[in-house]
């Protein structure tokens, strides 16, 4: 076709590649995050309240074989890193809602592209959420027993658990009609850990609830970490807790693709 | 030909279950035009536009953009287009120049290109001062003027805009206008859709009325309003019953029924002499009409002519013309 010489679309330096797109939707949703001063608050402040809650208040009444802070440590963790990760379904929400994803759309950008800027800055989030938590952690007597490796791995294990909250969190936000509802997705997270071994040991759990409580993907996550951290046995279930998270990613992230393709339709 | 035609849709229907939204709609845009798709709400407009902007596909039907396949073709039809919806696709936490070189980057224009089409697009649109805002702090009509800004950072052929003023008020919607006006000089093909027929007639060198999932009419604003005729006879009558009188006696050729100003319109050719006999005819005891008054016809009466209702709310009395 003639008209092809002439095709406005000639912007200098154009150049449409799947990462670059990324790379941009990155930083935006990045940008987006650090910007929306509530959500930042409760990545920095939940955390915090959360720890200092089970250690002061109902940390004397539960018996462990350890120091509570030291036990609680793990859970509290994945307890926040969940709660913020799954905050990534709001915003997934929000960007189908506002039609900036039908502009996107009809750039040739991804749902891909999108989906991953909002779960790398989820990413980003409970990096910081983590930072805070351990700080308050070591300020009120959490003592961990790791060495740079066991530090790393740690690092691993909620970054991936992290992944897969929020690529699950991105497919909720796809199922969810508005914000409010997409929120409801981080309180079912919120509850998540509390039956497992994350507060309280699971042998002082009734019969029923042992197992779902044992085998809950939860569980070897926070035991995995108790491992590394402070030297409790646990580590033996590292390779039950990658096998789950990386489950869930790859699954999410099918499941995503399809349900965007559903929405967008 | 393909080659002067920028949008060419043939056939074209879509269903959402069991609702049938477009039923064979068809039309054609001149490159370099402005065409207005006008309609009532629930008329098809944005699902013609989401099927033009490659967003959602047709059940049946074809429709190609600068000669190429929506669906075929549709990677290299995307670069062509751009998509203005009806609410601002823009990030309010993100400031104008930040929305805007992101999307200068999603149309892969490097770090300093980017920013100096961000510049660029700013300075044209009026915002220079509030570039550095957040966008949550722009006004109604800020936000849609960035919101087109970003729209033409890819320096798109064909720009698809649904309903660019609606929610405005009569400042932003002037300035507005004036933006669409402007982009036709630069070349490109706008394709808008709106309720407002002022805004039709103002803006597009061609109009389609599309209601009830079909295209009834289409041509020059000007062509759509002799379709009425040229002049209208608006007749004010002095109460109810003289009005039900009056427009019984006109059966189909009343134009601009309003029960409640009492008022109904006829097309005439504008002489004394057919003015006399329509008065005469209708109003014979000389009781029943309070005033006359002869007017050009406008794009509204050809519209309510065309489709049986006005074009925000439907008339309950007078649905005989869905076909």
């Amino acid at each position: 076709m003639s008209d092809l010489a002439t095709s406005p679309a000639a912007v200098p330096g154009r150049a449409h590649s799947p990462v670059g797109d990324t790379l941009v939707m990155i930083r935006r949703a990045v940008r987006l995050s650090r910007r929306n001063i509530d959500a930042l608050l409760t990545a920095v402040l939940l955390p915090a309240m959360i720890m200092l809650l089970f250690v002061y208040l109902f940390g004397g009444a539960i018996r462990t074989s350890t120091e509570y802070v030291n036990y609680a440590l793990p859970g509290v963790l994945v307890l926040c890193t969940g709660f913020v990760s799954a905050q990534t379904a709001v915003a997934v929400t929000q960007d189908l809602q506002e039609g900036i994803v039908d502009r996107f759309r009809s750039m040739d950008i991804g749902g891909a592209a999108i989906l991953a800027g909002h779960v790398a800055a989820s990413v980003v989030r409970t990096v910081w959420a983590g930072v805070v938590m351990l700080a308050v952690a070591l300020l009120i007597g959490f003592r961990p027993d790791a060495n740079a490796f066991e530090w790393l791995a740690a690092l691993g294990i909620v970054q991936l658990f992290v992944l897969a909250v929020s690529w699950l969190a991105a497919v909720f936000g796809l199922l969810s009609r508005t914000p409010e509802g997409a929120n409801g997705f981080a309180f079912f997270l919120m509850f998540l850990p509390y039956p497992s071994s994350a507060f309280v040991p699971i042998e002082t759990m009734p019969g029923w609830l042992r197992p779902i409580a044992e085998h809950q993907p939860v569980t070897p996550v926070i035991e995995t970490l108790r491992g590394l951290l402070i030297g409790m046995p646990g580590t033996d279930r590292a390779g039950v807790a990658v096998l789950w998270c990386t489950g869930i990613v790859l699954a999410a992230v099918a499941v995503a693709a399809v349900l965007f393709r559903r929405r967008t339709s | 030909m393909t080659t002067d035609l920028a949008i060419e849709v043939a056939g074209l229907r879509k269903s959402f279950g069991e609702l049938s939204v477009l039923s064979g709609v068809e039309f054609g845009v001149a490159r370099g035009s402005v065409f207005a798709l006008l309609g009532p709400n629930g008329s098809g407009k944005t699902t013609t536009v989401r099927i033009l902007a490659t967003l959602i596909r047709a059940d049946a039907g074809h429709a190609r953009i600068d000669g190429l396949d929506l669906v075929r073709d549709r990677h290299r039809v995307r670069r062509r287009i751009s998509l203005t919806g009806q609410y601002a696709a823009i990030d309010g936490l993100q400031t104008g120049e930040e929305n805007l070189r992101m999307m200068a980057r999603l149309c892969g224009l490097r770090g300093g290109w980017a920013r100096q089409r961000a510049a660029e697009l700013l300075e044209r649109f009026d915002l220079t001062g509030a570039g550095n805002r957040l966008v949550r702090t722009y006004s109604g009509g800020m936000r849609r003027r960035l919101d087109l800004a970003a729209s033409l950072v890819g320096q798109p052929s064909v720009i698809f805009l649904d309903e660019p003023t609606t929610g405005l008020d009569v400042r932003s919607r002037q300035a507005m206008w004036e933006v669409v006006t402007s982009l036709t000089d630069s070349g490109v093909t706008v394709f808008l859709t709106t309720q407002y027929l002022e805004e039709a007639d103002r803006l597009a060198d061609r109009v389609a009325v599309l209601d009830g999932g079909r295209v009834l009419a289409e041509g020059t604003a000007d062509e759509l309003k002799e379709r009425v005729a040229g002049q209208l006879l608006d007749l004010v009558t002095v109460d109810s019953a003289a009005f039900a009188a009056v427009t019984r006696a006109l059966g189909d050729r009343a134009v601009a029924l309003d029960r409640a100003a009492l008022s109904v319109a006829v097309p005439t050719d504008g002489t004394a002499a057919h003015v006399r006999t329509l008065l005469d005819e209708l109003d014979p005891g000389r009781q029943l009409l309070r005033r006359f008054s002869i007017r050009t016809a406008t794009l509204d009466d050809a519209f309510i002519a065309l489709t049986g209702h006005t074009a925000t709310t439907p008339q309950p009395e007078k649905e005989s013309a869905r076909v």
